[in-house]
Parts: C-alpha cells; sequence; structure tokens
C-alpha cells in the first residue's frame, strides 16, 4: 500500500479546487453543491466551509446516494441488494448551476447514475464534476470539471480515499488488489 | 445474516462490508424475519419515503420487472399501495383482482398461479381469504412471493409500516407499551404486530371481548386482557382493529352499539394512555364501532401516516426481494 496524498496536500488541493469553481462561476448565488455518498459528502461540506471563507457566501449543499440508479443492480445474480442511504437535497436546483463532488472518478458510472438521479429533482442551469482522484480508465464519456489529483493507475489497484470524518484520518492511498478481489 | 460486499462496483474500486441480507426469497410472514432483517427493511424503508417527496416520484431500479398484484379479496388501500410502490420503482405491475379472475370459473389456486407464472413475473403480490395462501403459491411458484394478507394468518408489510411509524413517531419500539384492541381472533394484523413488536422488544397487550380471543394466545407473550381501560392506561402507542364482519359466521357480540360501548376507543378511554400516545388503525374505519370519529380524525392520531409509510415499506420489501439470487430459499 502506497499513500499518495496526506492530509495537507488533500486540503490544499480542495482549496485551489475552491478557487476554480469562483473562478469559473462569477455568480456564486447560482452554485449548489451536491456530494455523492458516502465520500463526495464530506468533500462537498469542506469545499462549502473554503467557498464561504474565500467569498463569504454560504453555498447550499445536499448529498445523492445513487444506489437505485445503478446499471449493475439487477445484474448482480449473487449476492443482496446494497444498503441505501438518504438522499438529501434540501433546496430546489432548478436554474442552478450544480458542482457534483466525489471521491475518485474511476468508470464514471457512478457519474452517469449520478446525472440521472440529479434530473429528478429539476432542470439545473449546468452540472460540473468536481473530483479528489481521476484514477482513468473510463467506461463512458465523461470527464471532471476539477480534479484534485490526477493518478495514473492500473486495473489491478484498488484507490482509496480516506476522511477525517468518516474514516477518522485524511489520505489517499494505492493498494495492489488480487485477481477477482476488486 | 451474512457478511457480504455491499458496493461491488464502486467507483474507488473499494469493497465496503455491510449485512443487508433478507434469506427467504419470499415475505410469507413475519416469523421468518431476523431482528437484524426487520431492521435491514425499516432503514430502507426510511430512504425510500424520500422519493414520494421528489418532483419526480420514481426511480429506474426495478426497470423491466413485472409484478403481478393478485389479489382474492377485496382491498383498496393495500393493493394501491401496493401499486404505487412497484410505479415508484419502475417495475411493470398488473393486477388480477378474484372478481374478474378464472377463479369464479373453478380455477384452483394453483391452477391460477401456474398460470400467471408462465408470463414470468418476477414477483406475485397475492392476498387470499385462506391462511396459507402464499405459502402454498411459493411452494409451486418461482416467482418470489410477498403476502398481501392471507386470511386470519398474517399480513407482513402492515405490521413493517405500523412498526415504522411508531419509530417515526417514538424513536424506538423497545419498551414501548404498545395495546392493541378489537376483533383479535379473525385479525392477521394482529398476528404479524405481536410477532413483530415482541421481535423488537415492545410491552404488548391484546385486548378484544373473551368471544373473540384466537386459541394458543399464551404462546404470543402478550398480556390479554377484556379491559380496554386496563390495556390503553400508560400505553404509547394504541393500535385498534377493525371488526371483520366479512369473517364472522356466527354471534360474536350483541350489537354494535354494545361493542363500542364496551371496547370502542373514545376520547375519554384515551385520556388513560400517555399523552403524547399515538391512534394507529390499518383501515378501513368503522366509525362508532371501533373507534369514536373525534379520536380516528383527532391529534393523536397517525392513521393517514401509517398509509404514506405503507407505500414506504412495500417500495423497501419489493427492492430488497428483487436483490436476491436463485440460490436462497
Amino acid at each position: 500500500m502506497a499513500t499518495v496524498m496526506e492530509a495537507d496536500r488533500i486540503g490544499r488541493a480542495l482549496m485551489r479546487i475552491s478557487h476554480e469553481i469562483l473562478e469559473r462561476n462569477r455568480i456564486v448565488d447560482e452554485l449548489a453543491l451536491v456530494g455523492v455518498r458516502t465520500r463526495g459528502v464530506p468533500i462537498a461540506a469542506r469545499i462549502a466551509r473554503n467557498l464561504l471563507e474565500i467569498a463569504d457566501h454560504t453555498v447550499p449543499t445536499g448529498s445523492l446516494d445513487i444506489t437505485l440508479y445503478r446499471d449493475d443492480l439487477m445484474r448482480h445474480t449473487v449476492g443482496p441488494q446494497p444498503v441505501l442511504r438518504e438522499t438529501e437535497i434540501p433546496f430546489s436546483i432548478d436554474d442552478r448551476r450544480i458542482l457534483l463532488v466525489d471521491d475518485v472518478l474511476y468508470t464514471g458510472r457512478t457519474v452517469r447514475a449520478a446525472l440521472d438521479a440529479l434530473v429528478d429533482f429539476g432542470r439545473p442551469r449546468s452540472i460540473q464534476l468536481v473530483v479528489l482522484v481521476d484514477r482513468g480508465h473510463r467506461e463512458l464519456p465523461i470527464k471532471a470539471d476539477y480534479v484534485g489529483k490526477n493518478l495514473p493507475t492500473s486495473l489491478r489497484q484498488s484507490v482509496q480515499v480516506k476522511l477525517t470524518e468518516i474514516d477518522g484520518i485524511d489520505e489517499v492511498d494505492v493498494e495492489e488488489v488480487e485477481e477477482g478481489v476488486a | 445474516m451474512s457478511v457480504v460486499q455491499a458496493n461491488p462496483g464502486t467507483d474507488s474500486g473499494r469493497s465496503v462490508t455491510l449485512p443487508t441480507r433478507l434469506r427467504s426469497r419470499h415475505l410469507l410472514s413475519i416469523a421468518d424475519l431476523s431482528r437484524e432483517e426487520i431492521f435491514v427493511i425499516l432503514e430502507t424503508a426510511r430512504v425510500m419515503k424520500e422519493i414520494g417527496t421528489r418532483p419526480i416520484k420514481k426511480v429506474p431500479t426495478l426497470r423491466g420487472k413485472t409484478v403481478v398484484n393478485l389479489f382474492f379479496e377485496p382491498s383498496t388501500r393495500t393493493r394501491t399501495s401496493f401499486e404505487v410502490a412497484e410505479k415508484r420503482l419502475s417495475a411493470d405491475s398488473l393486477n388480477v383482482a378474484a372478481s374478474t379472475s378464472s377463479l369464479v370459473k373453478g380455477e384452483t389456486l394453483t391452477d391460477t398461479a401456474r398460470n400467471l407464472e408462465a408470463m414470468a413475473p418476477d414477483m406475485i403480490v397475492v392476498r387470499h381469504g385462506s391462511s396459507g395462501a402464499s405459502h402454498l403459491l411459493a411452494g409451486v411458484a418461482g416467482s418470489r412471493i410477498i403476502n398481501a394478507g392471507d386470511g386470519m394468518h398474517e399480513h407482513p408489510t402492515q405490521a413493517l409500516l405500523d412498526a415504522m411509524t411508531i419509530r417515526e413517531r417514538k424513536g424506538s419500539i423497545e419498551g414501548r407499551k404498545v395495546a392493541i384492541v378489537g376483533d383479535l381472533a379473525h385479525s392477521r394484523v394482529l398476528r404479524s404486530n405481536v410477532l413483530l413488536l415482541k421481535a423488537l422488544g415492545a410491552d404488548v397487550w391484546v385486548c378484544g371481548p373473551a368471544t373473540m380471543w384466537p386459541s394458543g394466545m399464551a404462546r404470543f407473550g402478550v398480556t390479554a386482557t377484556t379491559s380496554v381501560d386496563d390495556a390503553v392506561r400508560d400505553a404509547d402507542v394504541v393500535m385498534m382493529l377493525r371488526i371483520q364482519l366479512e369473517r364472522m359466521h356466527g354471534h360474536y357480540f350483541p350489537s354494535r352499539r354494545e361493542y363500542f360501548r364496551l371496547f370502542g376507543l373514545t376520547r375519554a378511554r384515551m385520556d388513560l394512555a400517555k399523552e403524547d400516545a399515538i391512534v394507529m388503525h390499518p383501515g378501513p374505519l368503522n366509525r362508532g364501532v371501533e373507534i369514536a370519529s373525534d379520536v380516528a380524525d383527532g391529534p393523536n392520531s397517525v392513521i393517514l401516516e401509517q398509509v404514506s409509510n405503507g407505500v414506504a415499506v412495500r417500495m423497501a420489501v419489493l427492492y430488497l426481494l428483487a436483490g436476491i439470487d436463485e440460490g436462497t430459499t
């Protein structure tokens, strides 16, 4: 296991992303953050804190569970259903510029599901994608707008983002996984 | 309960272990569920409830799945509740009602089921007047069977939605005094509720005329009484059961007015319960027979919340059963 990002690097990456968001979106009050469960949620909360600090503006923040929109849900012939978690979007997304936040961008299937879920809540003006790590190997035509770190990986590796709010520590690890365990 | 990989294909390529399994591929009885399985269903239902508050009240989860609602008894609430749940999960649902089915032409339940089976539905929701009908179907059908009420036996989704409602209002079920009052003998709602409430640690009191006590009630581990006042006193939850005139082939009480006087839930009786006690009823209401109108419509009543929670619980059951593989029993 190799640690590729530590707490201070994660913090700096999220601060840089926050500045980039403000650079590209002049009208702050149209912005809203939506974190994808599980680890997109605390990342979205941190970006919201950064934006409050830099721009003195509170950006509404929600969380999205994409389980019911997954394309592989009924394809697993063995095994029970994934656990559902709450979706909380306590504001109208109509005409907002949505910043969709996730920890790792990999195949792009989670983002595809999140986009489907989001449009069921309304019609946003735009959706931009924020990820802490882009590890490559896309299976769908999806690209992030803001990336904390581009991390070239092999398919045999697994990327684990750990966040203090959930895991008690801030770090990004890369692990070699044995065949079939991924 | 087995520990399984909950998100086998997440973007980070990481696996999470969480217990989510329902052991059975059918939902026939609360007796088949472990305490953990009950919590899995209730937690899933809590999440499902949010979907009903969205502008688009639909998720694509069960797209392409076919669910047959096979109802041999009249039902408005349960059938429409299942139907709404199926539609919110994008399943294709079709309704077969007894009056329009070949059962009136003399076809047996097994034959009806085999014929439906030939159309390859994924799940069959069945309501039938005979106790054990859903067990019979589970034995002959390849589909997953959900019991929507079988005779005087069980009505598991009703008990689950009742538990969800109690948890929402009271936080927990453990240690709560729950009084269940009414026609005990004919009630599948009673049986499912007693099993579930006992599994979650409630102090369950049941009350009804001695002519309407089921046999073997001692095995339930409940306190039985013919005094409504004793049952309701200091209760956190008062659950009224419907007088089921359609199942009564005999004289169980002198008159409806007499029944109301002795066993009906009135404002005065509710004053014996805890101040924040909730009043529940599975519907349809017999106003002025088992419950007074001012209680049914009063501030303690959660009868309509039960109906909205019914949709969420049925969505949870449909979702969880759809994921069970063919190898389970």
